[in-house]
């Protein structure tokens, strides 16, 4: 072989492959701010809207006089409920089968709710006028405390289904009652306790929070009279469903609605659902015959648009005297706002809750979830993680320690006796899951050994007595995480939207000079899916990443696919993505043949080319097979190159990971610094090490404002008081400690590629971590759990209780 | 409402423009201007997604009217490339480091890094999160966002980057 023919090695890492750390196609244009993000849009006679909203948290509406706002210079259209009739959109349908209000119907259920609709030429004129419409309100008694929810006498929050035996997911047992869902094994798990030598029972509180990416929800709307269709974009992390539920609300046929999701500054969950300000935009297009802008401002994010977690879990565990775990049962109180528009899987009203067994061999477990309805916005989106994982990993992670804390051992200890091992899996929870593939003993002494787990240990022992002696205010915390996550939704069999199963597309072109274009029905938000999925493409097919443009968010051009969130998109997106290629491949391998006359047979294939096997001087490369797709394909044969896969996944995916924190406490100010985090992450094949470290340290960010700060607070009349960036915490860089990333790579079986998806997993981890160290710090003193999150406050409050401060 | 006339430099352009006193400098750049780099990411003045260099500060465009920056000079992140059009050292430096993800911040983040390497050639990695911490980011955790401008610094002095130790 000549010596200036580079090898197959050369030749795969030009492609840029699997595995290389390649640099973001979408940074050229992000770094020069030319991202192209809803807000920047302006079209011709746009006009803007702007929302009426309730100082109240229940109150009946009296009557609404717009006539003010009305006559403002400026102003265009008013709308209110009285209005929406007219077009039978007062209430819309939920993706939780529920129905919300619009704009106010009758009442106010909750703070902020969305009362009249302003449109006018600017959006200065906007608010004014929005400020100009009076609403007369009379008060009602208020309940914001999902624990008082189904209280005899609790104020009726939904007096249109107040008579209603029956919810979307069957028998409701009180008129605040929206669903019972259970998982396990009741009886047997009863038994369980019943002999159990140790149990623990706590309450364990995953407070109501909010997603909150930089950017906030936002559209424009624009109604073609003539052509009676419909153009929208917005910040929608799954454009087809919003263009399907658009469809089914507005009655406008499906094909004449356009659905753009442009540039999206972050979503982790908050730009899943349909809100009414869509809904209100598109009703003022038709309406007025001119594109409709609505932005929400800060405080309208955090207040009415896609709550999180708010599940009250009363937890309990059982194990034997020498550590090993016999059962598992947990019930819990949902709280779901106003109205149920939670966004999970249509079946799944707790969502995928009953992972709550997490990364543990539990013989029998037993979960049961009641949903309320409180006087709370509307949500139960799945903040960066798979829908309600997090809140199972949170409840499972803190238990565990709480429960080796009874025993007396090790709670890293405890978790290595329980964990499941590596030849029981494919593993089927006794929740009745199949978890893929994992390797957890291994992960766990990686980072055990990777922190020193047992020199921290020691140290805090020292410490802990120094403590005691007086000579130190501040205590040593260790927090350990094993966490176990369900993502991919999902197989059609367990998961649909509406009845749509959630199966996930890809459609590939290849052009004649080698290169292409791969439409997905997927919408990254920052996760960079324009750089990676070119890399699935590069190493299936052989042609250059840089070579192949990815396209997403158009719901004219795009395949149909149920969107991005829940660490779906390369589980599902990226397996179609493979199986698309594998049909270009086989075709390619066709052509191959015929030009070099032989049986396909006789063909391997080698980095970016068919060759004949024993004769490799003998080879087409894709480039080659490309343009001879258009050119030369065999007699009979279509021409052309391109592939289109609908991927409906057998299975979810189960990445996994192990964390290990450690954090320090002045018990006299309850300020808390993060000495060290460390983060192992296993998410099956590492399509590009750079971006999933990225994600990592995002994700982790975000727990750790969760674990430290971040709280949707209501107090008792409803008032919601941490609505702006005054009282919610999100981390600056000067609190966000330093992240170490590890890795161990388990892939999954069933993906084509072997990938589970990364993006949430620091989520789902990394909050527990937090709180196990916090709580540990405390622990040697009988402390056994402190609700978060843990800001100065709390924890100073948990040191006074415990009586630290003489 | 009744309109004043303000007149300043915007990326090296002089623009004139009737405008209502309220009117925020970040809705006047936005809206008027097509100047669309910098974002709007909250209500008070907290998130920095709408930073510009206005004569040699870094300011929160949301924070205040475009009438107060009459005679300014200000300069955003569509004004932060090279003369060529080439990357400067921060743009090359966030996507080299993998300093962003949805981009949403990137602007400000840079706008407000700019600024910050003209006071301090060579910042420590606490001064560098001291100095951004008036700049919000959801996606990235800051580390990378650290690294980018440590990279950029290195350019800028024309030493060689080096990554610290994990």
């Amino acid at each position: 072989m000549n010596v200036q023919t580079p090898t197959s090695a050369e030749r795969a890492a030009k492609l840029e492959g699997l595995g290389c750390k390649r640099k973001r196609v979408e940074d050229i244009r992000f770094v020069q701010g030319k991202g192209n993000y809803v807000d920047d849009l302006k079209l011709p006679g746009m006009l803007y809207g702007d929302l009426v909203r309730s100082p109240y948290g229940h109150a009946r509406i009296k009557k609404i006089d717009t006539s003010k706002a009305a006559a403002v210079p400026g102003v265009v259209a008013v709308l209110t409920a009285e209005t929406l009739k007219t077009v039978n959109l007062t209430w819309m349908p939920t993706l939780a089968g529920d129905v919300q209000m619009v704009l106010a119907d009758g009442k106010v259920l909750y703070q902020n709710q969305e009362v009249a609709f302003v449109i006018a030429e600017d959006r200065y004129t906007a608010a004014d006028a929005a400020d100009l419409v009076e609403v007369e309100y009379e008060p009602l008694p208020v309940n914001v405390d999902p624990l008082k929810a189904m209280a005899p006498n609790a104020p009726v929050i939904r007096e249109d289904i107040k008579d209603k035996t029956d919810g979307a997911h069957g028998k409701r047992k009180h008129y605040n009652h929206i669903f019972s869902w259970q998982a396990g094994d009741q009886a047997a798990t009863d038994a369980a306790f019943q002999k159990a030598d140790v149990t623990i029972k706590e309450l364990i509180v995953y407070p109501r929070c909010h997603p909150c990416p930089l950017e906030t929800c936002q559209c424009v709307a624009s109604f073609d009279k003539i052509k009676g269709e419909l153009t929208l974009w917005g910040t929608f992390q799954a454009p087809h469903v919003i263009r399907t539920v658009g469809s089914l609300i507005s009655k406008i046929p499906e094909h004449k609605i356009h659905v753009i999701a442009p540039d999206i500054g972050g979503g982790f969950g908050n730009k899943v659902g349909a809100y009414s300000g869509y809904i209100c935009a598109i009703v003022a297009s038709i309406v007025t015959g001119r594109p409709v802008k609505w932005t929400e401002d800060r405080i309208e994010n955090l207040s009415t648009t896609a709550f999180a977690r708010d599940f009250h879990m009363q937890m309990e565990i059982a194990a034997t005297r020498d550590g090993r775990v016999t059962a598992m049962r947990c019930y819990t109180i949902a709280d779901h706002g106003a109205f149920d528009a939670c966004a999970n899987a249509t079946k799944w009203p707790a969502g995928l809750f009953s992972i709550i067994t997490g990364s543990y061999d539990f013989p029998t477990a037993h979960v049961l979830v009641d949903g309320v309805y409180t006087n709370k916005a509307p949500g139960g989106v799945a903040y960066r993680c798979s829908f309600r994982v997090t809140e199972a990993a949170y409840c499972i992670e803190r238990a565990m320690d709480i429960m080796a804390q009874k025993l007396g051992m090790d709670p890293a200890e405890f978790r290595v006796k329980n964990l499941i091992r590596r030849e029981q899996f494919p593993y089927t929870s006794a929740t009745g899951w199949q978890y893929d593939s994992g390797d957890y003993h291994t992960a766990m002494a990686k980072a055990m050994e990777a922190v020193n787990y047992k020199k921290l240990r020691e140290e805090q022992k020292a410490r802990r007595e120094a403590f005691r002696r007086g000579e130190t205010r501040e205590l040593m915390g260790v927090g350990v995480a094993f966490f176990t996550e369900i993502v991919g939704a999902g197989p059609s069999r367990a998961c649909d939207i509406l009845g749509i199963a959630m199966f996930d597309s890809a459609e590939i072109r290849i052009h004649p000079t080698g290169s292409g274009i791969c439409r997905l029905g997927t919408k990254s938000q920052g996760q960079g899916h324009e750089t990676t999925y070119a890399q699935i493409i590069a190493t299936e097919l052989g042609l250059p990443a840089d070579n192949i443009t990815v396209e997403e968010g158009n719901t004219d051009t795009a395949p149909y696919g149920l969107g991005t969130y829940g660490s779906r998109s390369t589980p599902v997106s990226g397996a179609a993505t493979a199986m698309a290629c594998r049909k270009i491949k086989a075709k390619a391998q066709m052509i191959a043949a015929y030009m070099l006359e032989v049986h396909d047979d006789d063909l391997e294939w080698d980095v970016d080319r068919f060759r004949v096997k024993g004769n490799p001087e003998r080879f087409k490369t894709m480039t080659e097979l490309a343009w001879a797709a258009y050119h030369e394909v065999p007699p009979g044969m279509e021409p052309g190159l391109e592939a289109i896969n609908y991927y409906d996944p057998p299975n979810f995916t189960f990445p996994f990971g192990a964390y290990i924190c450690v954090v320090d406490i002045d018990v006299d100010t309850g300020m808390t610094k993060i000495r060290r985090f460390y983060a192992l992450d296993d998410c099956g094949t590492r399509i590009n090490p750079m971006i999933i470290e990225g994600q990592v340290h995002g994700g982790l960010t975000e727990a750790f404002g969760i674990a430290m700060g971040q709280e949707l607070h209501y107090d008792e009349d409803g008032n919601i008081t941490t609505a702006s960036f005054m009282d919610y915490f999100l981390p600056t860089a000067v609190e966000t400690p330093h992240w170490e990333t590890d890795w161990t790579e388990t892939p999954s079986p069933h993906h084509p590629i072997g990938a589970k998806g990364v993006g949430e997993s620091p989520n789902v981890g990394g909050v527990p971590c937090f709180s196990n160290a916090l709580n540990d710090a405390f622990a040697f003193l009988g402390s056994t759990h402190i609700q978060m999150p843990h800001d100065a406050w709390r924890t100073w409050t948990a040191a006074e209780k415990l009586g630290l401060h003489g | 409402m009744a309109k004043s006339h303000v007149a300043m430099k915007v990326n090296g352009k002089t623009v004139e423009a009737l405008v209502e006193p309220r009117t925020l400098l970040i809705h006047f750049l936005r809206d008027e201007l097509n100047v669309t780099g910098p974002h709007i990411g909250c209500d008070t003045s907290h998130c920095g997604a709408c930073t510009v260099d206005l004569d040699g500060k870094s300011v929160k465009s949301c924070t205040m009217f475009a009438v107060q920056a009459n005679g300014a000079d200000i300069r955003t992140i569509e004004g932060m490339a090279n003369a060529d059009g080439t990357l400067n050292a921060l743009q090359e430096g966030f996507r080299e480091m993998h300093g962003l993800q949805c981009g949403f911040c990137t602007p400000g983040m840079i706008v407000r890094a700019y600024r910050l390497l003209q006071e301090n050639r060579n910042p420590s990695e606490e001064e560098i999160r001291y100095g951004i911490s008036g700049n919000l980011c959801r996606c990235t955790g800051y580390q990378n966002i650290v690294k980018a401008i440590q990279f950029a610094a290195a350019k800028l002095n024309g030493v060689p980057f080096q990554e610290a130790a994990e």
